[in-house]
Order: structure tokens, then C-alpha cells, then sequence
């Protein structure tokens, strides 16, 4: 009844259900039924239950960790247990983390963050000047001169001041205030406070945030634990993922009539789809968000991430700014950014920074004060962002192979991507869309009508059938389509390009192989 | 692009256009969010240290952040090893280094062995990881006197706040007269009130007794949760042992008495013990729930839910900045606990580095490693400083009239209570201002020292206090708790 709720409320496409024919939720109520029902277990009643407890909670879905990876958990377990299958190893392509995937670290990067860390190194002559010279800076910054005091909870100040040096830069001289700037734990941090501060408001004024679809799942993760209403705006497949403004006006027309949309979240580069938006796309949704009143975030996690030579990331911010003045002085932006992609991949650190842009000086107040109950973000994270803004410069000795070590990711995973698309394209129902950015392809399979039967029978969506199949008779983990959303009847995955090339080969032949052979069994 | 803005709008013409994001359309319950350890008066220490550096002349040199728990600000030295093996994880080249021990070595191979990639630049699974989840469960084993416990109950997290919040957000549920409440002690450590206000949830008070040195008394616990059923369904009782910001050690005697009146009252129990190295009273010792739960036996034992926090902030490590922290979980329904892996997820993982630094936070150098000896002496170092800081802080406070100081058995705090003169109380309200609030605006004003004032905590009616850390150096303390002793005659003078 709740979960009927909400999904009305939402207003969105019904949600995938979990692989084993129920959602996780109703399959362990049942469990846990069934535990009641024993006579000689007269258990006394939790406190903390699936009906007891937030019911906001239970509507959280988070695909990109969903149960498909739980299943890939299990079956890695039984490898290990010397069980048999047709595989000697799970691949996790599931999840935007290239080190795990055997990417490596920068090496300035880590000199920097080893030098924070245990500064007696600052007298070794195993670390170059330039290394040295970065992490007295931050240091100085510290409490005591150490990460292991609390920052302000804003962030380091000189760090907030790089991070404004370094979008001026990106930006051709656009200004960006460091007080604009707040570092946090990852950018999903960042979205998910920002978020939090916007939605309020009851029945049919509650806030409706406009999201993409396909989307990164965090957005409707925060949608549903704040009972918001998510506002679901479909990219443009067969234009290579566009973003349609005419699809947003529609999306936000039909939204008015059951909430109070306030909020456009626009992913760019784009994930799962990778599109790296236009120019005159990004002046378009600019000028729709300022003509219905809607506050702009801006998720650009990837944006040195972007491979086709025919692509360019132009920043919210910046064109935003160019647009002159009525624009500029009253759309209310927020921008993101992570330590966790481009070419440094540094995920665990959980480095991010939000920069905002014509916030209410009250409400800057209001953030401040939210995030001091979490008194800082990791201040290792910080620094570590802190050296993304601000790396080795032509004439420093670090330069050199600092430089060879990024292009040598970025070209990497550009070759990755190509590889991936080509690939795909000669699988017959398999389509791929060009992977003009990000780490991920996102291709529509063809899912042949008794195989969809067989998925309703199991009480699965249809492409997280085909993606367990694919994972039991290969190993290899992707994330079904319906975990990111997409055109009801359409069907996709979302695989990353992250394994290093040979294998990334052998993982497009298995999927391709799995592909036709799936397609054989159910024709 | 300019063209077609002035065509649309007609707003353009009266100048700017009224905001998206105000105080009037943000999150309601967000707006009621306070966190006095970063408040107002911090703000202003902020400002004033801004204008020292002006060269503004004032009656002082240097603000004093006595305002919040970090030790590490204040000069405390980090231990060596822990940092050494991060370092090495960081940076495994360093692995061919002469200047890093073996046994820090050994450490650092390990728990890169257990990265994803061998790196801490990979996400950890969202628990954390599972060997840091291990080692954990092994050292409360250690630490509880064997009482088992199971790593897969052992959740990693962003400081112990982060996992709090979870915990709370599991349980905030109902509406109006069922929505859930949420006992917390007063005074309290101001996260509580602050999550509870965001979830919309029912703060409901109960008064530790600063007669006896901060107890904490069943019967009040019974007082407010009767008074608390009018209005709400309470649900969880939240105990911060060691205090903060009391700094009492409950008795064993007392923690038993809780669980039982848990059990009874079915109440969800959340134990914040981040402070459990930091006891420095004879005669207390901190007693973990979960211990003293699993030693009470049926019925409580198998069934009484409770969720216990750590950190790697306090204790003598004081590695506040890294973000490291874990809950166990002891009784918590399978199935809610699938609900919080899921939700932890969607956040991907707690900071590597603080997992690290909590992996050699619990399992520490043996005897027999290189590294043991100058571990064990930094540590004793640590906390002999703060045990005697403790001792000076509540020695001095006594000393002055009008001020009373509890003992502080652990944690960081001193929370003295201190008479105000009635006039001094009018004037505050005069300028809309709490009393204690006032006071230490004034005292931060003339004398650079920035404490929190008690109505950021919470405490009775009429009464006032302040929360200082014990933590500045050593030398500067005593002149500190003297001067802050003196401006508190002197304000008592200037409004008699």
C-alpha cells in the first residue's frame, strides 16, 4: 500500500523489482512472517522492523549497489570456496571505480597526500620540491598544522581558494568566489545537502525535482529518503541522448499538477548515457530553468572525462555567466565536482566540492550551519582535491610525469570507450550509442518476447533477468537499465569501460557471445 | 541570449527576481536545525581572529578555541604509527623505504591487500572493509572480555556521527501523536538535537543529575518517558558514556539499570562511547553496553536492541579530520539491517583513509613488534596529559566563587555551572540573548577565550553553565582557567 503511494506520488515508470521475483523488502516481510508464524519460537517483537521502521527508507533503491552486485557478492564467495563455474572470476563492472579495476593512482598526487600525512617525509629526498611545497601549504592551513584536526566546515580555506583559482581558470577568467566554494565528503554529499535544503512543502506542494532518465541512481535515493517527488525528464536515445528542452517543458507541465517543481538536475557528461551536452543545449536548459523558476544543480563529476574529438564540457557555470547579466544575476546553480573520476580516480578518498552561484545570503548561512553538524568533510579528501585544482605546471619538476600519467589514463579509457562502442555495434540486438564521455556504455538490448515472459513469470524486470543470466553463466556484473530508468518497453545495461584493455576485450566478446546465445534460447 | 530574456520577462525591469531558495520555501525542519559547538559564538571567535590578524588591537594576542573536541588543533602531537602506516598505504613505493618500519610495513601490505585494486583510492565495500570490519569485531572482543562479536555487525562510517544519523533515520517513523521520540540526555551532545530536528522527530528530555556528579537516574528516565507518551511514541534512548559534555563515567550499577528499563519500556538503545579511552577518574571505569547487556543474561541478552558508536576523533589518537568510525549492531532484525546496508550504499563508502587509521586504532602494536614500545609511550603521554588537565581544570574552577565543576572522570570537557547576577540575566534578555550565551560572547569578546555556553546543550531551567575543553597545552592551561576565573568575578561585579 505505502510502496503503491509511492510510486503515485512519484510519478514515475514502475520500478524495477528485485531478481528473485519480490522486492528485497517484501521478500524478507515474508521471511520474517514466516519466523513469526513458528509456534515454539515465541519471539518477542523487535522494536525495529520493516514495518516499524522509516518508511522513507525502505523506498530507497541504489541500483549501482543493488542486488544484482549482492548476487555477484555471493558467487565471488563460492568461487572462493572452490565451487565450479563456467568462470574463474566475477567482473565488478557495475561501479564507476577504475582503480579497483587496476587503473593507478597520479603519482604527484599520492607524494602530496604522503607528505600530509606523516610530514617527517618533508626531510626525505625521495620526494621531489614541488611535492614538498604543496603539502606545507596545506598543512599551514590545518588546525595544528596536521589533517587529523577538523577543517572548517566549509573546507580549508586556501583549498576553497584553489578550487575558485582553478574554475576561473577552466572557465577562461570567469570569476568564482571562494566563499561560492564548500568541499565535501564525494560529491554525492554535496548533491544530497543541497537537495535537502530545497524540498519542502506538503501534498501538492511538495517539491518535484526534475531528474533525467536514465539517471544516476543517488538522485532518486535522496528523492525518496526526503519524500520529494521525483520529476523523471527522458533524454533522447535516438538523438544520442540529447536533452530536449521541449521533453523538459512537458516533463515539468505535467509535474505542476501534482507538486511544485523547484529543482532541475541536469547530468553532464552524462551517466549512464556519457552525452556530453552542447553549448546551445546548456543555454537552453539555462533559460528554462530561469523562465520556470527552477534551481539549477549541475553534476559534472566527469568532466575530464569527455573523449570524442567532436565533444567539448562547457561548464554551467561559465556559459551561465556568458549569458549576461539577467541570467547571471538570478539563476541559483549549484555545481559539482569529485575526486572519484576524470583521471585520478581517487574514490575512497572521498574528495568533492560544490561551487554555488547566487544563493541567498541567508540560506549560504543555513548550509553552513547544516554541514557544521558533520563538522568537516575528510580533510585527506580535501587535500586530495586540493591537488586536482591544482597540479604540476609547465616548469615544475613534477610536470613531466605528471602529465605523461594523465594523458595516459585519459587516453586509455578514450581507447576503452571506442573499443566498447565499436564492439557493440556488431552485436545484432545490441545498440550502443556513441560514448562521447564519462566511464560507462549504456547499450539497448534486445530482449526477445518469451524471454520477457519468462522475467514477469520470475517476477523480474526483463533486463535484470538478462543481467543475472549474464552474470551466472559469465561472472560478469552490469547494472540493468531499469536501476537507472528508461523508455517503458526498452531495455538496457550499464556497463562500465573501466577493466583494463585485454580484459575489456574478452568481457565485449563474452557479452557479445552471452548476447547471441540469449537471443537463440528465447527466440 | 540577453534578447530573449528581456522579451519573457517582465520581473526584469524591477530589478532582481525573488530567489528560488529562501528562508520561507527551504526544508522547514532544516531551519530548525542547531549545532552549538560550531554556533554563533564560534562565528564570532572567526571574526575576531580575522581582526587580529587586521592588526586590530584587542585586550588579548590570540583566540583560544576551547569551543570543540579537537585535540590535534590544540597541539596534540598525532601517534606516529598509525600515520606511518597510512602513509605507506598512500604511498606503497615507500614500502622500499628505509625510514618505515617493519611492523608498520607488514600493516600497510595487509590492508592493501584487502583494497579493491590495492589501493585506498578504490571504493570499499559500503560496510567497509571487511578486513577493518574483522579487526574491529576481534578488538571489542578483546576489549569486552571475549563476548563474541560479528563482523558482519560491524558497520564502518564518517566519524561515529555519520553512523548516528543512520541509526536515528532507521528508526524516525509515524505522524503527529506517533511519531517516533527519541530520549536524549540533557545536557547533550548537540547532534542528537540536531538530527533529531531534521527528521522532524520528538526530542524528549531527560536530566542527568548534577548533584551527583551528572548521574544518570532510572526514575527520570521513567519521568520522561510517561510525560513523553502524551505526545509522541517514544522509540530509542540515546546515553552518551563517558559524557559529553558531563564527562561522567557511569557506573555498572547504572548501565544495567538502563538496559533494563530499555528492555521494559522497549526502547531502542544507542550507546555513544567514543570517549571510552578517555577515563581518567579513580575509582571509574567504562563499562561497554554491549558487556554488560550480553553479562545480564536472558531476556536481555538475545533481544535487547542496541547500537554502540566509536571513533577515531578522541580517545588518544585525536585523529578528528580523517572521518573515522564504526557502529556495531547487537540484536538489530535481519532484515532492518539489509535496510541499512542498502542504505549506507547509496553513499558508496566511508573515507578509506579514516578505515585505515581505525584498522591500527584496534588492532595496535603487540608487545613483540618493533614499533610497541614508542606506541605505548606516546599513548601513555596522551592520556596522562589529559588526565592531569582534568584534575587542573576542575581544581581550578572550584577555586573560584560563583563557579562549580563536576569532576570530569573522561571525555574532554569541563561543563562548570556558574552563578549569574539577576541583573546580568536582564540585560541578556535585554538583547535576546541566553544568558550563558551572553556571558561568554563577553568573556570571548575581553579575553579571547572561546567556550560554548550550557544553553547550546541543554540544561535545567535557571541554570548556567559553559563546555571548555581541557585540551590547550599544558602551560597555557592554568593561565587560561584563571583568567576565565577572574572575568567571571569581574562580571559578576559589573552587575551586582
Amino acid at each position: 500500500m505505502q510502496r503503491a503511494a509511492a510510486l503515485v506520488r512519484r510519478g514515475c515508470c514502475p520500478r524495477t523489482l528485485g531478481p528473485w521475483g519480490r522486492s528485497q523488502s517484501s521478500a524478507a516481510a515474508e521471511a520474517s512472517a514466516v519466523l513469526k508464524v513458528r509456534p515454539e519460537r515465541s519471539r518477542r517483537e523487535r522494536i525495529l522492523t520493516l514495518e516499524s521502521m522509516n518508511p522513507q527508507v525502505k523506498a530507497v533503491e541504489y541500483a549501482v549497489r543493488g542486488p544484482i552486485v549482492l548476487k555477484a557478492g555471493e558467487i565471488e564467495l563460492e568461487l572462493q570456496r572452490g565451487i565450479k563455474k563456467p568462470f574463474t572470476e566475477v567482473i565488478r563492472a557495475n561501479i564507476g571505480d577504475a582503480q579497483a579495476m587496476g587503473q593507478q593512482p597520479i603519482t604527484f598526487l599520492r607524494q602530496v597526500m604522503a607528505l600530509c600525512t606523516y610530514p617527517n617525509l618533508l626531510d626525505s629526498p625521495s620526494f621531489p620540491e614541488d611535492a614538498k611545497k604543496r603539502a606545507r601549504r596545506i598543512l599551514q592551513a590545518c588546525g595544528g598544522n596536521s589533517l587529523g584536526s577538523y577543517s572548517a566546515s566549509q573546507g580549508v580555506n586556501c583549498i576553497r581558494e584553489d578550487v575558485a583559482a582553478y574554475i576561473t581558470r577552466r572557465d577562461g577568467g570567469v570569476p568564482a568566489d571562494p566563499d561560492n566554494i564548500y568541499l565535501t565528503t564525494g560529491a554525492s554529499d554535496g548533491i544530497s545537502t543541497i537537495l535537502k535544503i530545497l524540498v519542502s512543502g506538503g501534498g501538492k506542494s511538495r517539491t518535484g525535482v526534475m531528474i533525467p532518465i536514465p539517471q544516476y541512481p543517488l538522485y532518486s535515493a535522496v528523492i525518496s529518503e526526503l519524500d520529494a517527488i521525483q520529476v523523471n525528464y527522458y533524454l533522447d536515445e535516438d538523438n544520442c541522448w540529447a536533452l530536449n528542452v521541449n521533453e523538459l517543458r512537458r516533463a515539468v507541465q505535467h509535474a505542476k499538477e501534482h507538486c511544485n517543481p523547484k529543482v532541475l538536475c541536469i547530468i553532464n557528461p552524462g551517466n549512464p548515457t556519457g552525452q556530453v551536452q552542447s553549448r546551445k543545449c546548456i543555454e537552453d536548459v539555462i533559460h528554462f530553468a530561469w523562465e520556470e523558476k527552477l534551481f539549477l544543480l549541475a553534476d559534472e563529476v566527469y568532466q575530464d572525462n569527455v573523449y570524442s574529438p567532436d565533444c567539448k564540457f562547457h561548464s554551467f557555470k561559465k556559459v551561465l555567466y556568458e549569458m549576461g547579466p539577467e541570467y547571471s544575476s538570478n539563476v541559483e546553480l549549484a555545481s559539482f565536482h569529485s575526486t572519484s573520476k576524470g583521471y585520478m580516480g581517487e574514490c575512497g578518498y572521498r574528495g568533492g566540492y560544490m561551487e554555488v552561484i547566487n544563493l541567498h545570503p541567508e540560506i549560504k548561512g543555513q548550509l553552513v550551519k547544516l554541514l557544521s553538524v558533520r563538522l568537516c568533510p575528510p580533510v585527506s579528501g580535501q587535500a586530495a582535491m586540493d591537488i586536482v585544482v591544482n597540479p604540476p605546471v609547465p616548469g615544475e619538476e613534477s610536470f613531466e610525469q605528471f602529465s605523461r600519467e594523465k594523458e595516459s589514463v585519459l587516453g586509455n579509457l578514450a581507447k576503452k570507450a571506442k573499443l566498447t562502442e565499436d564492439m557493440f555495434s556488431q552485436v545484432p540486438g545490441i545498440h550502443c550509442n556513441p560514448l562521447m564521455g564519462a566511464m560507462y556504455a549504456f547499450p539497448r538490448i534486445f530482449i526477445p518476447a518469451k524471454a520477457v515472459e519468462a522475467a514477469q513469470a520470475r517476477k523480474m524486470a526483463p533486463d535484470m533477468f538478462y543481467c543475472m543470466k549474464l552474470l551466472e553463466e559469465t561472472g560478469i556484473c552490469v547494472v540493468p537499465g531499469s536501476g537507472f530508468g528508461q523508455r517503458e518497453g526498452t531495455y538496457h545495461f550499464r556497463m562500465t569501460i573501466l577493466p583494463p584493455v585485454e580484459k575489456l576485450k574478452t568481457v565485449l566478446q563474452k557479452v557479445k557471445d552471452f548476447h547471441i546465445k540469449f537471443l537463440e534460447e528465447y527466440a | 541570449m540577453a534578447l530573449r530574456a528581456v522579451e519573457h520577462s517582465q520581473e526584469a525591469a524591477n530589478g532582481l527576481k525573488e530567489k528560488v531558495l529562501t528562508l520561507d520555501s527551504m526544508n522547514p525542519c532544516v531551519r530548525r536545525v542547531e549545532y552549538a559547538v560550531r554556533g554563533p559564538i564560534v562565528q564570532r571567535a572567526l571574526e575576531l581572529e580575522q581582526e587580529l590578524r587586521q592588526g586590530v588591537k584587542k585586550p588579548f594576542t590570540e583566540v583560544i578555541r576551547a569551543n570543540i573536541g579537537d585535540a590535534q588543533a590544540m597541539g596534540q602531537i598525532p601517534i606516529t604509527f598509525p600515520r606511518q602506516v597510512l602513509a605507506l598505504c598512500v604511498h606503497p613505493d615507500l614500502l622500499n623505504s628505509p625510514d618505515f618500519p617493519d611492523d608498520a610495513k607488514r600493516r600497510a601490505e595487509r590492508i592493501l591487500q584487502a583494497c579493491g585494486g590495492h589501493s585506498l583510492g578504490a571504493y570499499s565495500i559500503s560496510a567497509g572493509v571487511q578486513m577493518i570490519r574483522e579487526d574491529v569485531a576481534r578488538y571489542i572482543e578483546r576489549r569486552d572480555g571475549g563476548i563474541p562479536s560479528d563482523p558482519n555487525n560491524i558497520f564502518l562510517s564518517t566519524g561515529a556521527s555519520d553512523a548516528i544519523v543512520t541509526v536515528l533515520k532507521l528508526l524516525v517513523t509515524g505522524e503527529g501523536r506517533t511519531r517516533t521520540g527519541v530520549l536524549i540526555p540533557t545536557p547533550q551532545y548537540p547532534l542528537y538535537s540536531a538530527a533529531l530536528a531534521e527528521f522532524n522527530a520528538v526530542q524528549v528530555d531527560y536530566y542527568l543529575d548534577e548533584e551527583r556528579a551528572w548521574a544518570l537516574d532510572v526514575a527520570e528516565l521513567r519521568r520522561a518517558l510517561r510525560q513523553a507518551r502524551d505526545h509522541c511514541r517514544p522509540r530509542a534512548l540515546c546515553v552518551i558514556n563517558p559524557g559529553n559534555p558531563t564527562g561522567q563515567v557511569q557506573t555498572r550499577a547504572c548501565i544495567e539499570d538502563v538496559i533494563r528499563f530499555a528492555f521494559e519500556e522497549r526502547l531502542f538503545l544507542l550507546a555513544d562511547e567514543v570517549y571510552q579511552d578517555n577515563v581518567y577518574a579513580e575509582g571509574s571505569q567504562f563499562h561497554s553496553f554491549k558487556k554488560v547487556l550480553t553479562e545480564m543474561g536472558p531476556p536481555y541478552a538475545a533481544r535487547q536492541e542496541l547500537a554502540s558508536f566509536h571513533s577515531i576523533s578522541k580517545g588518544f589518537m585525536g585523529e578528528c579530520g580523517f572521518r573515522g568510525g564504526y557502529v556495531e549492531v547487537v540484536n538489530m532484525d535481519a532484515a532492518v539491517k539489509q535496510q541499512m546496508q542498502k542504505l549506507r550504499s547509496v553513499r558508496l563508502c566511508p573515507p578509506t583513509p579514516g578505515q585505515v587509521l581505525l584498522d591500527v586504532a584496534v588492532s595496535p602494536p603487540a608487545p613483540s613488534d618493533p614499533s610497541f614500545a614508542r606506541f605505548q609511550a606516546e599513548r601513555r603521554a596522551v592520556l596522562a596529559e589529559l588526565a592531569a588537565k582534568a584534575k587542573l581544570t576542575e581544581q581550578v574552577f572550584n577555586e573560584a566563587p560563583g563557579i562549580r565543576c563536576n569532576p570530569v572522570q573522561g571525555a574532554m570537557y569541563s561543563f562548570p555551572r556558574m552563578e549569574l547576577p539577576p541583573r546580568a540575566v536582564q540585560r541578556a534578555q535585554e538583547l535576546g540573548l541566553a544568558p550563558d550565551m551572553f556571558f561568554c560572547l563577553r568573556l570571548l569578546e575581553e579575553t579571547g577565550i572561546c567556550v560554548v555556553p550550557g544553553s547550546g546543550f541543554g540544561q535545567r531551567e535557571g541554570t548556567y553553565h559553559f563546555r571548555m575543553t581541557i585540551l590547550p597545552p599544558m602551560e597555557k592551561l592554568r593561565p587560561l582557567l584563571e583568567k576565565l576565573s577572574q572575568f567571571h568575578a569581574k562580571f559578576t561585579r559589573e552587575y551586582s
